[in-house]
């Protein structure tokens, strides 16, 4: 190697992964008239907030933030949302899974039944509502299978559905965004990132988090190989032992479907560490919904699910 | 513990992140070589492994079938085939990687097209008992066509052969043969056992008579950059940050023309021209998020602000005084026609290239190559799969480089307005 190669400057894979991120964005605010970027509090959009930081300031965001709440959300979490939302001095939206359920557009098998996949509906609406044209989500190609094959900007019909046989080609950095009244697209920036880039990240931009994220104490049941956290939403069942642990939450979302894990992880660093030699998936650990098939996640994808 | 088993630490060196391409077929071990390489690297978790175990025993397979790790799609699992290209993603504590795994059958051509151009490097992978096939040629090709600079010819399944040298040497000596041919320059090979492990992370026993590097050191020691020659600067204007509404006055004449290096580099307090334009100006600063940065290097996003109140929107293109690219109304191109419904030559399509979008209408179809037997033949339309030179002629100008030179700047897409799909890829000649 000459040493004119040796001087040239490469990005380390945070850089490049950011870089990345942001160059989708700004394709977005490009390409798209009415984007909208989904915000829910956890950890990737987090990481999607100080990406569009570094895209768009000291200009405002192109686009505002929506937030699908389920109603079934920790505190801590939309507490940190709004705030976090007031903080960037940027508007934010929230829709609810109870709005859609009091309109009947979302009818539940049974009260105690996981709203998670009955976003997928009050999306669709909000995206409606507000005419929409593109939505930023911060879904990671590594989370499920069927994610690994969908493209960073994915195109999705009038009725929100992906049709994994018939996605566009997406070759180099060349995103195509274009739509007609009524579709939409959903453009994942950090489609390349793994768990582990987004808690180096998190430890490297020294973004605040929710609580919930770092270990405390709370009371949980075991059931189904899984540890339950005891709440209003999801009390113990006649006969459960309710314990009392030190845990933390690896993905945050509807309370009825989110599992915490045993840890002692205080700060991100720890957590980076634990991260590092666990060996359960992320979604394997804590999201009850996804082990319910093999394809349930193409399968809430079709319907128009993130 | 082996060396990939190394946690990220501060004081590891980053090394960056590698993109590359694996070719083949399940029948040359690819998903055997790429469940090595995440197993390896500690990626694949217990949980995944135990559905993966679960799928195999339904189906009624006494081995774990490692291929269910990359065939995410039903469709794919109901076939046994592998559609779409899956991407996935192992560290090494020093170097991510990406890896895009594409399938290897003819039909799939058009993945393999897209799966390569993003790729740094290339594993093709040889089943030792077969030799070079017709679809190791074409994987070749297509590497070439798509720019790739590196390509590492696998030999896989040595166990197969008894670890026979000659094997190897005559499977290397045939595949030199096609690829001078090509002109493909840096070519490595290797022996390897997926199945066995040989060559992948450890060197095992049984190929002592190789002496290269293992595979793992090739991918830890390959340049993390697409090209290694220095190239001009090209800087596609995204968007225009204007704050003028900000609260603060110090921001009302701001403008930040925002957008990711393509190539090369910049420094502050450098001549740029600008285009269309032809506007010069200074490079004041250079930002991200109110940070300013000495210089911009290639892959970088930033925001980059001028001395002279120049006005540029996105699809203008940034360069250094003295670079300029062509400025062109007609291309050259290779084509890849990625869509189902054919090339109509009597139809105007949408042509993007940077963040510029232009009407462009086919002039003319030079060849249309047999990626098969690399033998040019005229063609009157292009079918999906098809590779072909074209040329085109545009509506509005474009500002470009020949892709063998800049793959950002060289690169194009074709949309129909009609559906909005993206039906074909360009390469500038």
């Amino acid at each position: 190697m000459s040493t004119a190669k040796l001087a040239r400057v490469t990005l380390s894979h945070l850089d490049w992964l950011e870089s990345e991120a942001i160059h989708i964005m700004r394709e977005v605010a490009g390409q798209c008239s009415n984007p909208v970027l989904l915000f829910s509090g956890g950890k990737d959009s987090i990481c999607m907030l100080r990406v569009a930081e570094k895209a768009f300031r000291p200009g405002r965001f192109p686009f505002p933030l929506l937030h699908i709440d389920t109603g079934h959300n920790y505190r801590e979490v939309t507490d940190f949302r709004d705030r976090r939302a007031a903080e960037l001095g940027e508007r934010l939206i929230v829709r609810s899974v109870e709005d859609s359920m009091a309109r009947g557009t979302v009818v539940l098998k049974s009260a105690d039944e996981p709203r998670n996949k009955h976003q997928s509906v009050t999306l669709l609406e909000a995206i409606e509502e507000f005419g929409f044209d593109a939505c930023i989500g911060g879904a990671r190609r590594d989370e499920e299978k069927a994610r690994a094959k969908e493209r960073i900007f994915s195109f999705r019909d009038e009725f929100g559905q992906w049709d994994p046989k018939n996605q566009r080609p997406e070759l180099w950095d060349l995103y195509n965004a274009r739509s007609f009244k009524g579709e939409n697209i959903r453009v994942f920036p950090i489609s390349n990132w793994t768990e582990i880039d987004v808690w180096q990240y998190i430890e490297r931009e020294k973004l605040a988090l929710p609580s919930i994220y770092f270990a405390h104490r709370r009371p949980l049941v075991r059931r189904g190989g899984g540890l339950l956290p005891v709440t209003e939403v999801t009390p113990a069942r006649p006969g459960e032992t309710v314990e009392t642990l030190q845990v933390r939450f690896r993905t945050v979302g509807d309370i009825t479907c989110t599992a915490p894990v045993e840890s002692d992880a205080e700060d991100v660093a720890s957590i980076i560490a634990e991260t590092a030699v666990t060996t359960i998936t992320e979604r394997g650990a804590t999201r009850l919904d996804d082990q319910t098939s093999e394809a349930s996640m193409e399968q809430r994808k079709k319907e128009g699910y993130f | 513990m082996s060396a990939i088993e190394k946690l990220p630490a501060e004081d590891i060196p980053d090394n960056g992140l590698l993109r590359f391409l694996t070719c083949g077929s399940v029948d040359d071990g690819k998903s055997t070589l790429i469940g090595r390489l995440l197993y390896d690297s500690k990626t694949i978790l217990a949980d995944t492994l135990h559905a993966i175990q679960r799928s195999s025993a339904r189906r009624g397979l006494d081995i774990v079938d490692l291929s269910l790790l990359t065939d995410g799609l039903q469709a794919e699992r109901e076939q046994g085939i592998t559609i779409d290209v899956a991407y996935r993603y192992f560290t090494t504590g020093t170097r991510k990687y990406i890896i895009a795994d594409a399938p290897g059958h003819e039909q799939y051509t058009r993945n393999m097209v897209t799966a390569a151009s993003t790729a740094d490097l290339a594993i093709i992978l040889i089943d030792a008992r077969k030799g070079v096939l017709t679809q190791t040629r074409r994987h070749s090709y297509v590497a070439h066509l798509l720019g790739i600079p590196h390509i590492v010819v696998a030999v896989n399944k040595m166990d197969l052969v008894d670890y026979a040298q000659e094997t190897f040497d005559r499977i290397r000596s045939d595949y030199l043969d096609f690829a001078n041919g090509l002109g493909i320059a840096d070519v490595r090979f290797i022996p390897l056992s997926a199945l066995h492990g040989d060559m992948i992370v450890e060197r095992g026993e049984r190929l002592h008579w190789y002496d290269g590097p293992t595979l793992f050191e090739m991918l830890e020691g390959a340049p993390a950059i697409h090209s290694e020659h220095d190239e001009k600067f090209r800087f596609p204007v995204q968007y225009v940050c204007r704050p003028q509404d900000s609260a603060n006055p110090e921001l009302h004449d701001y403008r930040g023309f925002l957008g990711r290096v393509e190539s090369g580099e910049l420094h502050v307090g450098d001549r740029v021209t600008v285009l269309p334009s032809g506007l010069e100006s200074r490079v004041r600063d250079i930002q991200v998020l109110g940070q300013s940065l000495p210089r911009a290097v290639a892959e970088q996003s930033v925001s980059i602000l001028l001395d002279d109140e120049i006005d540029i929107s996105r699809g203008d293109m940034i360069v250094r005084s003295g670079e300029l690219p062509q400025v062109s109304k007609n291309i050259d191109a290779m084509l890849c026609w990625l869509s189902e419904s054919p090339l109509d030559p009597r139809r105007k399509y949408l042509l993007r290239h940077t963040t510029r979008d232009s009407k462009a209408m086919l002039a003319a179809i030079a060849f249309r190559v047999d990626i098969n037997s690399m033998q040019q033949q005229p063609a009157e339309r292009l079918l999906m799969n098809d590779i072909a030179r074209v040329s085109f002629r545009l509506a509005q100008p474009i500002f470009a480089d020949p892709y063998a030179e800049s793959r950002g700047t060289g690169a194009f897409i074709i949309i129909d307005e009609s559906t909005n799909n993206t039906v074909a890829a360009g390469m500038i000649v």
